[in-house]
């Protein structure tokens, strides 16, 4: 089996236990909408200030949702020893961080297409279809970056004792980057974007989305070697 | 106990001597800066904090490299030793720059890039130290210290580049041509002096941890697999 097929075995797996089970879609998404309220009582119902915070506001509950999301990937492979048995499968270990994280991208990708209407409707925010489609295509650059620190981190934290401090504490710093980038071209493009200055914030998404794709899967090798 | 490192005690005493001399000709005898007066003489201590801390998370980035590479205790130690000394310098950094912005800028705090990229540096390898002390076994600790400490520091360049797309209010970068020459001189001594004290706490605190591993009060690795077989040395 070659590299790449390896790496689709495990994103197929994880595809199929995500729909038998659907459990850890609902519930994040359902966090999602949750943080977005709450949000909106942090500012008080001003409209208006509510219009300029919303890409914020969107980026952050797509965040603090993609952070519940990476953590569980780690831990379903915790059930039953499930990941012990996966390291024992003949799959080189690079195939199985990129499959991982290929499919925590995927399953971020799915929170921008429910969390951003309910986050326009909330803040009555007004955007065309197109720039609806650049903004899922930004949060696509995003969740890229994202996932591939994030899963390096999951199966790091796994099984630590504190792996709900731990993971938003190793995570919120490094990704800093990701959320200036979304935050910023996300607002660009529900308020307005005259100095056309979205492709630099989406050129820094994808920048840091390959730097941490290339690093992370050649630590990552070193990270299960002793076991997680 | 058995001494790692016995030359640390000899590059922390001068460290200290070249901070007591540095810091007088800073207050004493270099001359006070035009537009913001006597508060400038921070800067005697708050450069060298931020030049040395960068320094040692740069050598904490190539030490969890060699750990990576090579798994010798020794260089765990020392990996742990630079990204925590560096940590101390980055909060003193931070402390000083706070006390220097509110008497010259008139707050506690701005949004400036250099700040906020330090604030991130501070908050990136204290996560770093904070996974450390949560892992229990020794081999993978220094494993996983190295490995996040190597995507904490890849992190640092992002973080400056995008802080900068925001706005500066930070001053431009001094040079020895747009300073004084009394002033020079305080700043490089201090510079040493924070250098000297930085390299004896890390020879101290790597010294530890490795006393620590030796005495048996972390779980040592090899430990751990020879046992039943022979005694390990």
């Amino acid at each position: 089996m070659s590299l790449l097929s390896q790496a689709m075995t495990v994103v197929r797996k994880d595809l199929l236990l995500e729909w038998r089970g659907k459990g850890r879609l609902i519930s994040v998404l359902l966090f999602g909408v949750v943080t977005l309220l709450l949000f909106s009582f942090a500012v008080g119902p001003d409209s208006t200030l509510l219009r300029a915070a919303a890409g914020g506001f969107l980026v952050l509950a797509l965040l603090l949702s993609s952070t519940l999301g990476l953590s569980e990937s780690f831990r379903v492979e915790q059930e039953q020893r499930a990941i012990e048995g996966l390291l024992l499968l003949p799959v080189d270990p690079i195939a199985l961080y990129y499959g991982k994280t290929l499919s925590n991208t995927l399953f971020l990708m799915l929170l921008a297409p429910v969390l951003t209407p309910v986050a326009l409707i909330l803040y009555s925010v007004q955007v065309d279809l197109e720039g609806l489609a650049v903004l899922l295509g930004l949060w696509t650059l995003a969740a890229a970056g994202l996932s591939a620190p994030g899963t390096l981190y999951a199966a790091m934290t796994s099984r630590l004792q504190s792996q709900d401090v731990l993971l938003p504490l190793l995570l919120f710093p490094l990704v800093i980057p990701v959320l200036m980038g979304a935050v910023k071209s996300t607002t660009l493009i529900l308020t307005g974007d005259p100095m056309s200055q979205v492709g630099s914030w989406a050129t820094l998404l994808a920048s840091f989305a390959i730097i941490y794709w290339s690093l992370c899967g050649l630590l990552f090798p070193h990270a299960i070697e002793e076991g997680i | 106990m058995t001494r790692q490192f016995k030359w640390d005690s000899g590059v922390g005493l001068l460290g200290l001597l070249l901070l007591f001399v540095g810091s007088y000709i800073g207050l004493f005898v270099a001359p006070s800066e035009r537009y913001m007066g006597e508060v400038q003489r921070i800067m005697y201590v708050h450069v060298p904090c931020a030049w040395n801390a960068m320094l040692l998370y740069t050598l904490a980035f190539i030490f969890a490299i060699v750990s990576l590479w090579t798994h010798r205790p020794k260089w765990d130690a020392a990996t742990t030793a630079a990204a925590e000394v560096g940590l101390v310098l980055n909060a003193l950094l931070l402390v000083q720059g706070s006390i220097w912005a509110r008497a010259t800028w008139g707050v506690w705090w701005d949004w400036d890039v250099r700040l906020t990229t330090s604030l991130i540096m501070l908050l990136l390898f204290a996560g770093v130290l904070a996974l450390r002390s949560f892992v229990q076994d020794a081999g993978k600790r220094a494993t996983w210290t190295a490995i996040a400490t190597i995507v904490a520091f890849v992190d640092v360049p992002l973080v400056y580049f995008c802080v900068r797309w925001w706005r500066s209010l930070h001053q431009v970068q001094s040079s020895p041509e747009t300073v004084s020459s009394g002033m020079i001189l305080p700043l490089r001594v201090n510079s040493f002096a924070v250098l000297f004290l930085a390299i004896w706490m890390v020879a101290m605190r790597a010294g530890l941890e490795l006393h620590r591993r030796k005495k048996g009060l972390v779980a040592e690795p090899e430990k751990i697999e020879s046992q039943g077989e022979t005694s390990h040395v």
